[in-house]
């Protein structure tokens, strides 16, 4: 799988929540960066998908895992850095390509 | 919603205090850490940390209370090893009514 994003671009966590419902899942996206915009650092490379791993499955197809930076300002509103950045690893099948348009959530 | 163990930025938690001090590690959390290490190892991959992470969040709101991180990881295991058919709740009980039994005659 190529990396879709390079590093630079800015891309926004999808706003889903799949563990509202009852349905069983496992995820490795924090709530607080849902629906968040940050700025691909870089693309650590395609690992297996432990939303699956963790039923039991192989996890295929592989997932890129992209580093990437937020600044502190836009996740926490009352935060003591909003100078600060933070960075997450998040699978590629969370992110879609930031646009201007879009607002939080 | 966010779900128990998903705690990053929650409003209700703002301005309580984190235990930063270190534990020690006792031998119970040593022994189910090694449990850990011998059922995910490759050359039998019994659980993978994935599992065991999903088998974490799964637990009751209840449990996941009360108890410690390592006990945590123990009740998973265990939940983890019946749903894969490793052993069966029956078999734990009386091996650990066994067990008890022993500890109980040799005190």
């Amino acid at each position: 799988m190529t990396a879709r994003f390079r590093p630079g671009e800015r891309v926004r966590v999808r706003a889903d929540w799949p563990e509202v419902g009852g349905v069983r899942v496992h995820l490795r996206t924090p709530g607080y960066l849902r629906g968040r915009v940050g700025a691909v650092e870089r693309a650590h490379g395609d690992y297996a998908n432990p939303e699956k791993l963790a039923f039991g499955k192989p996890g295929f197809p592989k997932r890129t895992l992209y580093m990437v930076r937020f600044d502190q300002r836009d996740l926490w509103p009352r935060g003591e850095a909003p100078d600060g950045t933070l960075v997450a690893d998040i699978f590629d099948h969370w992110l879609e390509p930031a646009t201007t348009e879009q607002t939080h959530d | 919603m966010r779900a128990m163990h998903d705690l990053g930025g929650v409003e209700a938690l703002l301005g309580e205090k984190i235990d930063r001090s270190e534990h020690e590690l006792t031998h119970f959390d040593r022994s189910v850490d090694a449990l850990m290490y011998l059922l995910s190892h490759p050359s039998r991959r019994i659980i993978r940390v994935d599992e065991l992470r999903r088998a974490i969040e799964s637990l009751t709101p209840e449990q996941y209370e009360d108890l410690n991180y390592y006990e945590k990881w123990l009740q998973a295991i265990h939940d983890l090893l019946i749903e894969k058919d490793v052993l069966d709740a029956e078999e734990i009980m009386l091996k650990v009514a066994e067990i008890r039994a022993d500890a109980a005659g040799a005190a």
